[in-house]
């Protein structure tokens, strides 16, 4: 949602990044507030999920130039868990598995560790177990997800149900959803959707990294981006992502082009 | 992330202090003299010099082992010292006579030595270079009939009961290393568990050595008769020397019909420093023989120490039933060397084995297991399940898993699994997108992976095993 009086929360300026020495993010510009929900779309390739690992921080990626401010602080200096303690939430694409933790184990250390760094309150293990089922309820996450190994054996559903978990866990200013409907069936689908929107506030902000337009459709987006060869070439509402739908990526990038063109 | 990681694995090895003690330490070299010296140091009888003296002739003839995948410089089998031993030898009658200093090293060490103190409610048999300092609980234990004691004491107040069982599941020329322990083992432990008997407490024997140039070997003996079961627990360490010891152990567990023997380590012995240099040799031959009708044997071992160690703990499965079981977690970094894994010898009918292996390296260390399940064809209805995982902590390190199986009866069931995984970049940056740090990281995916042998510890032991773990790997990660 758009409020007027909102604050800004990222702004990226002129971001360059590279992974094994090729650069794939190329002068990337973008700005969040408060409230709001974005969507990212482009075709495979473009630096979608590189720009979502460099939020958050993933050492494979070196940035080279170029600016993050998230709520005033300079992003790059933060280490990866410090930014997530800083409310910084990326659910990923890929969720890793662990044998023999326990999801509630792991969970809560997550849990903790953000609050005592947030100089809020940390659970017991009891307290946690009553806390979490709460939160479960929102995905219709059945309680026996608690005792099994993290991500260990989970379906993809399963895997992206666990991932809106943590986010509803650690409660982030800025939320970064990789692909999330990658996976899903559609009953799955709309579960996680509800759940994102029931999490959503005007206190915090959404980042969609998607390929369908399908998701949008539950989780409606207050701008829609399309990304080509690491920048963002244009920038809709959400009839954007209707019309990439019917007529694919390939216009965008021939309208960016002769726009270029032109300016120069 | 490898600068992380590396930090994680690199905590120096805080056993590494020698103690200033006055020690009785033999000549270096081997030959017959040095037998018959220590024999006659230990008053043994006659029946011991000639097993010790058939052993070393066996010894003679033998090569040492080349197929383990392990590599070292020749030893010099003659620039060792066979026999180091505290002075202060007369007899102790209690605590209070032993030496202040060794009381404090143990001190050091975290093991209650002081029966008093020791609230833990463990009996403790201390072995300090080669011989035995020090055993609690004896009183006590003798109360209900079991014996408790170090091997030399064993030699001379029970001469039957080792004449019986010493050399019965691994004979004097079994191996290279075996055949020399049994020309030159000094002491060990030995412990007894007579016919219907629970042990009442849990026994332990520490290993230390503290001599530079002497090697440590040790001789351990236990018996569970019928219906007798006892869980033992062994910590081993060492200072840290740029030189290498040899430790060349053996272990002989039997158990009678419906025995049940639990055996427990925890090695940490010195494993050299961040180049390879220094640390210990450990050569070991671990073996019970679940001998009678419905026996039980357990292994749980968590190696984390020693320059190189080759350690097979196995069960020969002679009871009809009988069960034998491997847990193992190995954890090699810098350049350790490890070639460790079991072998379950199934020879009784519905004999029934499990393995369960977790090997870990770190650094640019080299970490084998190495299995064999034979199912002779006397043994019908037996079967094993196997389990070996391999985890990598960075891009340097080494796994191989070598499982050998003979199945010679086709009512036999074998299963064998393994996997591999790695601890890297992906791993790390899921936990610290969740606010976790590497440490917390490492030690919670360690722990989660080893989890299946863990479990298998004593209580204190497994909480010792998860420190050890988690310090060993510290600065590994990253």
């Amino acid at each position: 949602m758009i409020y007027q009086d909102s604050k800004t929360l990222l702004e990226v300026r002129g971001l360059h990044a590279t992974v094994n020495g090729v650069e794939i993010l190329k002068g990337l510009d973008f700005t969040v507030k408060s409230g709001e929900v974005h969507a990212i779309m482009g075709p495979n390739g473009s630096g979608k999920s590189t720009f979502a690992k460099v939020l958050a921080g993933h050492t494979a990626y070196e940035v080279t130039a170029g600016s993050v401010v998230f709520e005033g602080k300079n992003l790059f200096e933060l280490a990866p868990e410090e930014r997530a303690c800083a409310g910084v939430f990326l659910a990923f694409q890929y969720p890793i598995e662990i044998p023999g933790v326990a999801n509630s184990q792991f969970l809560r250390l997550a849990y903790n560790t953000v609050q005592a760094q947030r100089g809020r309150e940390e659970l017991d293990p009891l307290e946690f177990d009553d806390f979490v089922r709460e939160k479960m309820k929102l995905l219709d996450m059945s309680p026996d997800f608690l005792g099994r190994s993290v991500n260990e054996g989970f379906s993809g559903g399963e895997k992206k149900r666990n991932e809106i978990l943590q986010m509803a866990l650690l409660d982030p200013r800025l939320a970064i959803l990789d692909e999330t409907d990658s996976g899903l069936d559609i009953d799955a689908l709309r579960i996680v959707s509800q759940g994102v929107n029931q999490l959503a506030d005007r206190e915090n902000a959404i980042v969609l990294v998607t390929h369908y337009q399908r998701l949008l459709n539950y989780i409606v987006p207050d701008f829609v981006h399309v990304m080509e060869a690491g920048r963002i070439i244009k920038t809709g509402d959400k009839s954007l992502a209707l019309e990439l739908e019917t007529r694919g990526y390939d216009w965008v990038a021939a309208e960016h082009q002769a726009a270029m063109a032109v300016a120069a | 992330m490898s600068a992380v990681l590396e930090k994680l694995i690199s905590q120096p090895y805080k056993h590494g202090f020698v103690t200033a003690i006055e020690s009785d330490v033999a000549p270096k070299g081997l030959n017959e003299n040095t037998i018959r010296m220590i024999s006659a140091k230990k008053n043994e009888p006659e029946w011991l010099l000639d097993f010790r003296l058939k052993s070393y002739q066996a010894w003679l003839k033998m090569e040492e082992p080349k197929w383990p995948n392990v590599h070292y410089p020749k030893i010099d089998f003659q620039a060792i010292s066979y026999y180091a031993a505290p002075k202060q030898r007369a007899k102790l009658k209690s605590m209070d006579e032993v030496d202040p200093e060794l009381l404090r090293t143990f001190e050091k060490l975290g093991v209650p030595l002081h029966e008093r103190m020791a609230l833990a409610g463990v009996a403790v048999d201390v072995i300090f270079d080669s011989v035995s300092v020090a055993t609690t609980y004896k009183h006590k234990l003798a109360e209900v009939g079991v014996i408790f004691c170090s091997m030399s004491e064993a030699v001379l107040e029970h001469p039957e009961l080792v004449q019986k069982y010493l050399g019965t599941v691994v004979p004097t020329g079994d191996n290279y290393y075996a055949a020399l322990n049994s020309a030159v083992f000094t002491d060990g432990s030995f412990c007894f568990i007579p016919k219907g008997v629970k042990c009442p407490m849990d026994l332990s024997t520490y290993f230390r050595i503290n001599t530079e140039e002497s090697g440590q070997f040790e001789r351990t003996l236990i018996i569970a008769e019928e219906g007798a079961s006892v869980s033992y627990l062994e910590g081993c360490t060492a200072p840290a020397f740029s030189t290498n010891q040899l430790h060349a152990a053996v272990v002989e567990l039997v158990a009678l019909d419906n025995a049940d023997i639990k055996y427990s380590t925890v090695q940490n012995w010195y494993a050299g420093d961040e180049n390879g240099v220094g640390g210990i040799y450990n050569f070991v031959t671990k073996r019970g023989l679940a001998k009678g009708v419905n026996s039980r044997i357990s292994w749980t071992q968590v190696e984390t120490g020693s320059a190189i160690t080759w350690k097979y703990p196995s069960v020969v499965l002679r009871g009809d039933n009988s069960v034998g079981e491997f847990y193992s977690v190995a954890v090699t970094n810098h350049l350790q060397q490890a070639d460790t894994g079991t072998k379950m010898i199934h020879l009784g009918k519905n004999t029934r084995s499990t393995i369960v292996s977790k090997g870990i390296s770190a650094g640019r260390s080299n970490n084998s297991y190495r299995g064999l399940v034979k199912i002779a064809p006397t043994a019908a209805g037996a079967r094993n399940y196997s389990q070996c995982d391999s985890m990598l902590i960075g891009d340097q390190a080494g796994a191989n898993t070598f499982p050998y199986l003979q199945v010679r009866n086709h009512t036999a069931k074998v299963e064998h699994e393994a996997s591999t995984s790695k601890i890297g970049e992906d791993q790390m940056f899921y936990f610290a997108q969740r606010g976790i740090g590497a440490e917390a990281a490492v030690s919670m995916i360690i722990n989660g992976f080893c989890k299946d042998v863990f479990q298998q510890l004593p209580m204190e032991f497994a909480v010792e095993a998860t420190k050890l773990l988690s310090f060993k790997l510290e600065g590994s990660v990253g």
